[in-house]
């Protein structure tokens, strides 16, 4: 869709974020006064590329729970889990003006308790401590998963659509908290300026998301008829609308997706890999294979509905209101993985 | 798999005319990359759906169009239909006459139950041509695509009634009025004469429906449908006002839509001169 950033300049808020953000690029000449921005998840593709585009404007903090990233010279970097007690001493060394938020435990690293912890209890310390230090601006990093994959949904889903993730598994439960706590922040403390995101499936080099693991694989497995319709983004495309939601700050829940879709069996097709048949019947089959056969990582028991049933987003109020459109087309982000294999196979 | 793709080529191969792919290529209907739209529908599918059915068209139930002029060349669309037959034959037929209608082909969406996702295959085949389930969040968003949805407000009420009480149009559902109007929308009645004849159902056998988990279990005289020639009458559109109405307004403005339906029924009831 072509969007029109016009629209939205037009209006006070984008009109003061675009003073702010003119000011920032002022401030950029003097270090020392430069805007201070944390973000969490700093080990990852996506969180690495929104720091390079951050690189130079802004004075950026790199956090990760994982390992200590090494960054670009004048880029702190902390191994810190986000609910444990030393991070605040982030807060207490630096003057935090904004955090961007996308460090997740994903749903095949660790336990689910260790999990939630993360992911929950650390967001919740996260929002708590952006608060107390008078942080002015949270981006939060969400997933299309809160809305749940179901065969009764409709398509096109709005971001005022019931959550129903937790309807299909338990295992979601930290994705669908972790928005709710969000939220209650949102309108309890608009002093935060917190910007919820749901991307659709986020791919591309260096995405060690389960669905990014499952297209690197030869051999991809998909339910026996049942190919549903999906939305794929690329990551460089999803840095840009961080980075836009940064700039802009008109706080809010935006899905972000194109507006482009394409079957599983079809994108695993074109992503270069075989098709490994998973009986679909009865519906516990696919699950308990799933476990025999340790595919967490990639296909895991909890996410068996979302390979069988589309869960497809409206992304149009991000793309009117920030401008947004991906430059990548399904096409570019599949020939990655294609490229991939033929590297990995040692053909030319 | 690589046989089922070469069947579904020789399939395309075999049925799809010159002319089917010049219908195909006016339709107003925006697609993907891939060919595909936010409910699935897939050009590819779609064309040798029409392709295919084109045949029982033309030479099984030997259709006869008319009034194709009354549906809008582009832009949402409403197409309200009596329903009948036992299976939805009817609709098909009318995906067919919109999709080859000289006066600017049309890709119809059709309502589907909602336990069709959840059938392997079948799901998927019934939403790459078309199919949506009927959810009001996805009727209100195919409108604002400008789509062409076609409505049964009668739902299985219709399809499943008994042949003794066939033409007696059923309870009308009153969401579609609902939908014209938030939607500004127009809607165009639609009859369908002769499905009733391609299934006769002598009794509705309801212990094996609950059994099997279906609306309705027919009692029929042969299990297939019987080539009864059909005749399908589109009628001028009808247009409501947007904005606030109660109930009570709603229902009369369906009863009027029931009433030009049931119109263009008794006309074309008159007009046919054989069953088969």
């Amino acid at each position: 869709m072509a969007t029109k950033p016009k629209k939205s300049v037009s209006d006070p808020i984008a009109r003061s974020a675009a003073k702010s953000i003119a000011a920032a690029s002022l401030e950029s000449k003097s270090a020392s006064e430069r805007k201070t921005v944390l973000v969490t998840g700093a080990a990852g593709a996506l969180a690495k590329r929104v720091i390079a585009k951050l690189y130079g404007q802004y004075q950026v903090i790199a956090v990760d729970f994982r390992s200590k990233v090494e960054t670009d010279a004048g880029i702190p970097s902390y191994l810190v889990e986000l609910h444990k007690r030393g991070f605040e001493d982030i807060f207490n060394q630096h003057k935090i003006d904004a955090v961007i938020h996308v460090g997740r435990m994903f749903t095949h690293e660790k336990t689910p308790q260790q999990r939630y912890n993360a992911n929950v209890l650390g967001t919740k310390r996260l929002l708590d401590l952006s608060l107390k230090h008078g942080v002015g601006q949270v981006i939060i990093h969400s997933s299309y998963f809160v809305y749940g994959a179901s065969a009764y949904n409709p398509a096109l889903l709005d971001e005022d659509a019931p959550l129903k993730a937790t309807e299909v598994t338990q295992d979601l439960v930290d994705s669908v908290e972790l928005e709710s706590l969000a939220n209650i922040y949102l309108w309890k403390h608009p002093q935060l300026n917190i910007t919820i995101l749901r991307p659709c499936n986020v791919l591309g080099p260096g995405v060690r998301n389960s669905m990014s693991i499952l297209l690197s694989r030869p051999l991809a497995p998909v339910l026996v008829g049942f190919s549903p319709l999906m939305q794929f983004l690329h990551v460089d495309d999803m840095a840009a609308a961080i980075m836009l939601a940064f700039d802009k700050n008109l706080p809010g829940i935006y899905n972000v997706a194109p507006d482009d879709y394409v079957p599983f069996q079809e994108a695993v097709t074109q992503c270069g890999c075989r098709r490994l048949p998973i009986p679909s019947i009865p519906p516990a089959l696919p699950k308990m294979l799933s476990n025999l056969l340790n595919w967490k990582a990639f296909f895991p028991p909890y996410l068996i509905n979302y390979f069988k049933y589309p869960v497809i987003l409206d992304g149009a109020l991000f793309r009117e209101k920030f401008g947004w459109k991906p430059r990548r087309s399904l096409n570019d982000i599949f020939s990655y993985y294609r490229k991939q294999k033929l590297v990995l196979s040692g053909k030319p | 798999m690589r046989s089922g793709l070469n069947l579904k080529q020789r399939l395309q191969q075999q049925l799809v005319t010159p002319e089917i792919l010049a219908l195909m290529a006016r339709m107003p209907k925006p697609t993907g990359s891939f060919g595909y739209d936010a409910w699935g529908y897939n050009e590819d599918a779609a064309t040798l759906a029409v392709a295919s059915l084109k045949l029982l068209y033309d030479r099984y139930f030997r259709v006869e169009a008319s009034g194709l002029e009354n549906i809008p060349p582009r832009g949402r669309v409403l197409l309200v239909s009596n329903h009948s037959g036992q299976l939805p034959i009817d609709g098909l037929m009318i995906g067919v006459a919109t999709a080859t209608n000289p006066h600017g082909p049309r890709a119809v969406r059709g309502m589907i139950e909602r336990f069709f996702p959840t059938v392997p295959w079948l799901g998927n085949l019934m939403n790459a041509i078309g199919g949506v389930i009927g959810d009001p969040v996805n009727c209100s968003k195919m409108l604002a695509a400008e789509e062409a949805i076609m409505v049964f407000p009668e739902g299985v009420r219709g399809s499943g009634k008994l042949y003794k009480e066939r033409y007696q149009l059923q309870r009308f559902g009153t969401g579609f009025i609902h939908l014209a109007m938030n939607n500004d929308t127009p809607i165009v009645p639609v009859a369908v004469i002769g499905a009733e004849e391609t299934m006769p159902a002598l009794a509705n056998l309801k212990p094996i429906a609950k059994l099997l988990g279906l609306p309705y279990f027919p009692l029929l005289p042969i299990y297939a449908p019987l080539p009864a020639r059909m005749f399908i009458h589109f009628g001028k559109p009808i247009r409501f006002e947007g904005g606030r109405a109660d109930e009570s307004e709603i229902s009369e403005r369906a009863a009027q839509v029931k009433e030009s339906i049931r119109k263009l029924i008794s006309e074309g009831l008159a007009a046919r001169q054989s069953v088969f």
